[in-house]
């Protein structure tokens, strides 16, 4: 038996995140590339080191490979623990059979042995696709002060942005009156972010309820919340008001990272208060040469730069050649841009090589139908050859040749 | 012979003398290096790049940042259940007379070396600055029988006092020994990473201790010339041993030119070091850089030609940071301008001031000094 612990967190890592298209091709959502240096599932792993959760369940199913690999011990987090610490949590077969996690309740209740090892007061159930600071400790304490048995952040959206949410009317006392999933018309601008906490002999409860009902998605956000709000338990939402954003398409992502050079925007990485932990690998810095032009751009190190950088994200061990030129663009680890290239509003995936005289993506100025235009997309390793065109918004997960275009 | 085999030796306080400025506060080993490293990331990094998997860190005074720097060894993958890393302080009745000789040093912590099971000795210094295959140098140990063997470099002497200089035959047996010269001509001169058997550093360190030598160089390797099989390894590559401010800043500025960056930070055998979870470097809008290393965790808005820029350093707009080395979390305010200068940690240089040195004698601001 475990320790005891007070909180534990489940962070949901299995999505596939299908709308990032080649970029979650062989990895899962919450292990892309995001920040110059960071991958999306630091920031929750982060959120709980700096919130004091030090047990953490990373559920995974897509493509777990690199996850794991990733995470490891959790020594990069701080979270290889003598008890608790981080533990991948994949699918496994047992006495009845193999079985995939079939939703997200369902990946929890897969688990419940896990959590009753630690046989915690509290559950943090968390989505390993956000990008956000958050201090899960206040929350937890919100929870305890509302004796509540499921607290979910929620964060103000604009009115005209709303209907793409799971919404929440409150009472009075923040107390959840109900839910809107969706809804055309929203009365409510109060979206989930995703972020719950459950009291857990409660949620214990409510997902083998779950698990038992034969009609059930065993969903949190289409069931188990539900549930437990028409059986009356108390149910509060916790206003956060910082930076959040889903990445969940290329558009977002692209801007997520866009908004780091943004000084408006409330990200600080460089906050020694809440630091952001990634695995670093060691690399030498950053060399910016005397022919390079880096305007409001990140770098990371070991990237040389020759070429033209300009409102632009390049990742560790990136090479931009003399005369290239990168725009608006994430470029994701050990991409190369090579002489005379040309890259614009687009997102270049690891160890992609952009050749001589490519050119990827364009200004929105320079299309006529602005429904043609969009974020372009190099997959992983793929190769552009000498001086080929890559239209915008195309995702390219093949090498291109002159002439296959 | 394997790495496995071997225990690796370091002496992070050999030399501090020779930058006086530098080590003040910190070993020799724990000096800031290529906007990332400290000195002793690459005798540790070469050791474990040959599969070394034991390394005792000999240290004699303020070693406290070199305790903060190496932790339990990790980065270095030197954090074991088996061997890893093991820091050696001194012992405070043992050697009152240590004088920084390798001798006084190796004297305190021979009860570490006699309990070791590894068959072999590789002893580094921190003050000189390469990525070698080690693997290679076991190697040729094993095929001339060698006793003893000495990586050196082709080149004028490093202004060591004690530094040795080989003569060496066709095979590469060590025919001579000179110690301390100092001539304008090129030399082997030893890059001090000497492979040996434990069963002969025993041997050597005992006679040493029975007849009162105090001198490594002299009467441990110098006076054994015709009696053992001393041989020199030449290391052809990248190697630079840092004698002084000067060398510290050349070998620094060394660092801009590709071909030095790509020999010394080989892919194949990555240089390691504690990391620190520092954002990605940001570059405002005006910012201007040119032919110059820079860090993560730098805020960069004023202009910055051919220097070294450590982690979290800020330069505010229109400082002007040219030809200098700016240690970690320094601040360069505003309209301030340096030019051949080393700004060490923690210093602060406030709006609109000037500083400028020579490049056979930069200027030097010390640890959290604002100026």
């Amino acid at each position: 038996m475990a320790r005891k612990m007070e909180c534990i967190a489940m962070l949901l890592a299995g999505g596939q995140g299908s709308r990032l298209g080649v970029l979650t091709k062989n990895i899962a959502k919450p292990a892309v590339p995001y920040g110059g240096k960071y991958k999306i599932i630091d920031f929750p792993l982060s959120n709980c080191v700096n919130s004091g959760i030090s047990t953490v369940g990373v559920l995974t199913q897509y493509q777990p490979l690199e996850l794991n690999d990733y995470i490891g011990n959790g020594q990069a987090w701080d979270l290889d623990r003598a008890n608790g610490g981080v533990h991948m949590l994949s699918p496994y077969q047992q006495i009845k059979g193999m079985e995939w996690y079939k939703g997200t309740a369902n990946a929890i209740y897969q688990n419940i042995h896990f959590i009753d090892r630690y046989n915690p007061e509290y559950v943090a159930v968390l989505s390993g696709d956000h990008i956000y600071k958050m201090d899960y400790n206040k929350m937890l304490e919100y929870h305890k002060a509302n004796d509540a048995a499921c607290t979910i952040a929620m964060l103000e959206v604009p009115w005209e942005e709303a209907s793409r949410f799971g919404l929440m009317i409150l009472n009075d006392d923040n107390s959840i009156r109900e839910f809107e999933e969706k809804p055309k018309n929203p009365r409510s601008n109060k979206a989930s972010m995703g972020v719950y906490i459950f009291t857990w002999s409660k949620l214990r409860r409510y997902l083998i309820d779950d698990e038992n009902n034969p009609d059930s998605s065993n969903d949190f956000g289409k069931d188990v919340i539900p549930a437990m709000h028409a059986a009356g338990e108390r149910m509060f939402a916790y206003l956060f008001d910082g930076y959040w954003k889903d990445v969940g398409t290329i558009d977002s992502l692209w801007e997520a990272n866009l908004d780091l050079l943004n000084p408006k925007v409330n990200l600080d990485l460089s906050d020694d208060t809440w630091k952001i932990y990634s695995k670093t690998p060691t690399v030498p810095p950053q060399y910016i040469s005397a022919t390079a032009d880096v305007q409001n751009s990140m770098v990371a190190e070991g990237s040389e730069v020759f070429g033209e950088v300009d409102y632009s994200i390049l990742f560790h061990n990136v090479v931009v050649e003399e005369g290239a030129k990168v725009r608006y663009s994430i470029v994701m680890p050990g991409a190369v841009i090579k002489k005379g290239a040309d890259v614009e509003y687009s997102i270049i995936a690891e160890n992609a090589v952009i050749e001589e005289n490519a050119k990827v993506g364009c200004r929105p100025e320079e299309i006529s139908d602005r429904d043609e235009w969009g974020v372009a997309v190099v997959g992983a390793s793929v190769t552009i050859g000498e001086g080929v065109s890559v239209a915008p918004k195309a995702m390219i997960a093949e090498d291109l040749r002159k002439g296959d275009e | 012979m394997t790495g496995k085999n071997i225990v690796g030796i370091v002496f992070s306080n050999a030399y501090d003398e020779c930058l006086p400025e530098l080590t003040g506060l910190r070993t020799m080993g724990s000096i800031p290096f290529a906007g990332g490293y400290r000195l002793i990331d690459f005798s540790l990094s070469n050791m474990v790049n040959a599969g070394i998997e034991k390394v005792g860190v000999i240290t004699k005074a303020n070693y406290q940042s070199l305790m903060d720097h190496l932790g339990t060894g990790k980065p270095w993958d030197l954090s074991r259940k088996t061997g890893g890393m093991f820091l050696l302080p001194p012992f405070s009745t043992a050697d009152a007379s240590n004088n920084g000789d390798k001798i006084a040093s190796l004297k305190g912590i021979m009860g570490f070396i006699n309990q070791c099971n590894e068959e072999y000795v590789l002893l580094s210094d921190c003050n000189c600055i390469f990525n070698v295959d080690i693997e290679k140098l076991m190697e040729f140990h094993s095929e001339k029988n060698a006793d003893i063997t000495i990586a050196y470099k082709n080149g004028k002497t490093p202004a060591l006092n004690d530094i040795m200089a080989l003569d060496t035959d066709n095979s590469g047996k060590v025919t001579n020994v000179a110690v301390g010269l100092h001539s304008e001509e090129n030399v082997n001169y030893s890059l001090n990473v000497i492979l040996m058997k434990k069963s002969l550093i025993e041997r050597l360190m005992n006679e040493a201790i029975s007849q009162n030598y105090n001198d490594f160089e002299a009467n441990i390797i110098q006076r054994n010339v015709n009696k053992l099989a001393i041989f020199g390894y030449e290391v052809t590559g990248y190697a630079a041993v840092i004698d002084s401010m000067k060398t510290y800043f050349k070998t620094s500025m060394d660092l801009l030119d590709i071909e030095n960056r790509r020999e010394l930070f080989n892919r194949e055998r990555p240089v390691y070091t504690k990391i620190k979870d520092d954002m990605p470097a940001t570059y405002r809008i005006g910012s201007k850089v040119n032919n110059s290393l820079i860090a993560n965790g730098c805020i960069i808005e004023g202009e910055v030609e051919n220097s070294i820029i450590f982690r979290g350093v800020r330069i505010g707009k229109n400082a002007v940071v040219k030809n200098s080395i700016i240690m970690p979390e320094s601040y360069v305010a505003a309209g301030a301008s340096l030019n051949y200068t080393i700004i060490d940690k923690n210093s602060a240089v406030t709006p609109y001031k000037t500083l400028s040195g020579a490049d056979n004698y930069p200027i030097y601001v010390g640890k959290g000094i604002m100026i």
